[in-house]
């Protein structure tokens, strides 16, 4: 113990190899750790049975009536094919100032080159809206809000297009969203392409 | 190491007993005289210190009833459900071990913020206990992720677009965002690998950081010993009481004393408790929300969604982070600098630095989406608690002694914290119906209060110091009963 009057041990002197030594396999220790630990971390990433299940979904439009919307489900999303009366069409033209990226120019969620116009859609279809119905805010599912004017939560002159009830984020009938809102981007357009008149294929956009 | 000691042979059998195990576990022995019956608390704990040891009450509560729980539960998002409402209503006391494991959960969170509150009015946090309030936030901020990837389990629509919503918090990060969330899906969108590995971190992973960090956060209490009321060092005091010339004066045995005194309020607390376990588990979609009995559907999103209450306070200053808000923290720094450059008593060089920091915080401000913002802000509000010692400046350590405006402040602060909450249950946009006031909406209500939430802690350094503390007497105040 501590009071003992003496002690008959001296240390030896200090060997600076063992310490060369105790640092070379402390960093091999650390070496093998990363090393260990890397299937761990991996085994957090989507299971190859994850990634195979993303293929395209194809629909079909022909029972979809003017002002109809269909979902359907693409890669576990829901997929909103909205089918715009011209008066929905009409309106994007008053929207486009109060919409935040009017032109679809952000990259977050990149739009493809087909649809980034006004309708965000193809030219062939105008009319028909095809969006991933998830918010790129948080990942709620926004709801319809199709109708024009004022209700609850929404300003005044609402001219028809989707709610989030998450976080109150608003979009116009095109997908693209309303200025000063928690919501970054304009909803995200899927890839997708006309097999036929009234028959998509959500997920696939080349002509094979 | 102690002596090996022999006992008479004639000795009763129970200390025959005690001694056979003395020898061979002292630690035992010592640790129960160190932590129970020789640790010496201030005499004049009040009401708020039964929180502590609730707490550890419902922790025990949370862990026996999830034994249970997890012998029928299936994680497996096809069966998730089912298997909740197969405890519910075929397995014989389900609904009873149910209803504790959910109302233990809400049970948690009251208990422990009146506990942080606790310790925000007695200075409990100060030297030399900072390490005691780091451990605690710590068990906070385990107790939000424990509360958030359980309630994933019921697999409900709630618990479903819950753990979207959260999840995708992370994706708002740049850079690394996406893959983060990705990384904690184990997918790409909620589904069954993420139940599975929230199952396993609810029941597992966690839970074992939270007992380690409460036996730390006991550990570093009774080192430097409990605070009380008055903010009294009792350590610092006379010394010498009827069980000890070396413990402090003003202190008593935890067991008896204490541990009797807080059998007391765990009766009052489990009348409550049982009170809603029984009649109302739910209490009105706050605990349970309503939701949460229709099944997870990816596609489509209840019309309103907000968590359960203990997090709507930190959830409303997430929806208050808009571009609004942006522009408003962007004036602020600039006028913070402007005020650096007007009143600091330092160089030129500091101020100019400053100036840079103002700088570059705005133009990272304008950089990054709201978005982003947003979760800095709702993690920054619970990251911002770990460093209150080092932000209370006053001279006066409990709330008794200091000026009686610091009173109303806290206040306030809790005024505003639970106005928060309520507002993070609301729907979002405009507060009145009329057309007139479309301009009031939640979302700005929820902005002043998170700027008053922030501005309350960084202006600490400077407010806590105004004003003169009453004095402070020698030994804490205590009358007997």
């Amino acid at each position: 113990m501590s009071d003992a009057p003496s002690s008959n041990f001296t240390p030896a002197p200090l060997d600076s190899s063992k310490r060369t030594w105790l640092i070379a396999s402390g960093c091999a220790g650390a070496v093998g750790t990363v090393a260990l630990a890397t299937p761990f971390v991996s085994s957090f990433a989507p299971s190859e049975k994850a990634k195979a299940a993303g293929a395209a979904v194809e629909v079909d439009i022909a029972g979809v009536k003017p002002g109809e919307k269909l979902t359907v489900e693409w890669r576990g999303k829901p997929v909103w094919i909205l089918r715009r009366t011209p008066e929905m069409m009409a309106s994007l033209q008053k929207t486009d100032a109060e919409v935040a990226d009017p032109k679809s120019l952000r990259t977050a969620f990149p739009t493809p080159e087909y649809a980034r116009n006004e309708a965000r859609s193809r030219e062939d279809h105008k009319e028909v809206l095809v969006l991933v119905g998830i918010c790129t805010h948080l990942g709620c599912s926004p709801v319809d809000r199709l109708q024009a004017g004022a209700q609850p939560s929404l300003p005044d002159n609402w001219e028809g297009g989707f709610f989030c009830p998450c976080h109150g984020s608003t979009f116009d009938l095109a997908g693209r969203v309303f200025k000063n809102k928690p919501a970054p981007d304009n909803l995200e357009v899927p890839p997708y392409m006309f097999l036929a008149e009234n028959k998509l294929l959500i997920g696939e956009d080349k002509k094979a | 190491m102690a002596e090996f000691k022999e006992i008479s042979p004639n000795a009763p059998l129970g200390a025959k007993v005690g001694n056979w195990f003395n020898n061979r576990f002292p630690t035992a022995f010592a640790e129960y005289r160190k932590h129970m019956s020789e640790y010496y608390a201030p005499k004049n704990f009040n009401f708020w210190y039964f929180f502590g040891s609730l707490a550890l009450l419902v922790l025990v509560i949370q862990i026996v009833t999830g034994i249970f729980l997890v012998m029928h539960y299936k994680p497996d998002a096809a069966k998730a459900f089912e298997s909740v409402e197969y405890i519910m209503r075929d397995v014989p006391g389900g609904w009873f071990i149910r209803y504790m494991h959910s109302t233990g959960a809400s049970a948690f969170f009251v208990v422990v913020y009146l506990h942080m509150f606790r310790g925000m009015l007695y200075g409990s946090y100060r030297k030399p206990r900072e390490l005691v309030w780091i451990f605690g936030c710590a068990i906070f901020l385990c107790l939000m992720a424990e509360a958030f990837m359980g309630y994933l389990l019921p697999w409900g629509q709630m618990s479903y677009w819950g753990a979207q919503v959260i999840v995708n918090l992370f994706s708002a990060i740049p850079f690394i965002g996406p893959d983060l969330a990705l990384l904690i899906r184990g997918d790409y969108v909620v589904g069954d690998a993420t139940l599975n590995r929230f199952f396993s971190f609810h029941v597992i992973a966690v839970p074992l950081v939270l007992i380690g960090l409460v036996v730390a956060h006991l550990l570093a209490l009774h080192d430097v010993g409990s605070n009380n009321p008055d903010g009294i060092e009792i350590k610092k005091g006379p010394k010498g009481n009827r069980w000890s010339p070396d413990a402090p004066t003003d202190g008593i045995p935890f067991h008896p004393y204490y541990s009797v005194h807080d059998i007391v309020g765990v009766c009052v607390f489990l009348m409550v408790y049982f009170a809603i376990v029984f009649f109302a588990p739910e209490v009105g979609g706050y605990f349970l929300e309503f939701n949460n009995f229709i099944p997870a559907d990816p596609l489509v999103t209840p019309s309103h969604i907000a968590p359960v209450w203990y997090f709507t306070a930190y959830y409303s200053m997430l929806r208050a982070t808009t571009d609004l808000m942006v522009n408003v923290l962007c004036v602020i720094i600039a006028l913070g600098v402007v005020l650096a450059f007007l009143k600091c008593k330092c160089s030129t060089v500091m101020k100019g630095g400053l100036a840079v920091i103002g700088l570059v915080a705005i133009a990272l401000l304008k950089t990054f989406d709201a978005k982003f913002w947003g979760v800095v802000v709702m993690g920054g509000a619970v990251i911002l608690l770990f460093f209150l010692p080092w932000l209370d400046r006053s001279p006066a350590r409990s709330i008794r002694y200091r000026p009686d405006w610091h009173k109303w402040l806290y206040a306030v602060f809790v005024i505003w914290f639970m106005l928060l909450m309520v507002l993070g249950i609301m729907v979002p946009g405009p507060i009145f119906s009329h057309p007139s006031l479309s301009w009031f909406t939640n979302e700005l209500v929820a902005m002043i209060g998170t700027l008053f939430y922030f501005g309350f802690f960084l202006l600490m350094p400077w407010w806590s110091q105004l004003g003169t503390p009453k004095p402070v007497p020698e030994r804490v105040t205590f009358k007997p009963h």
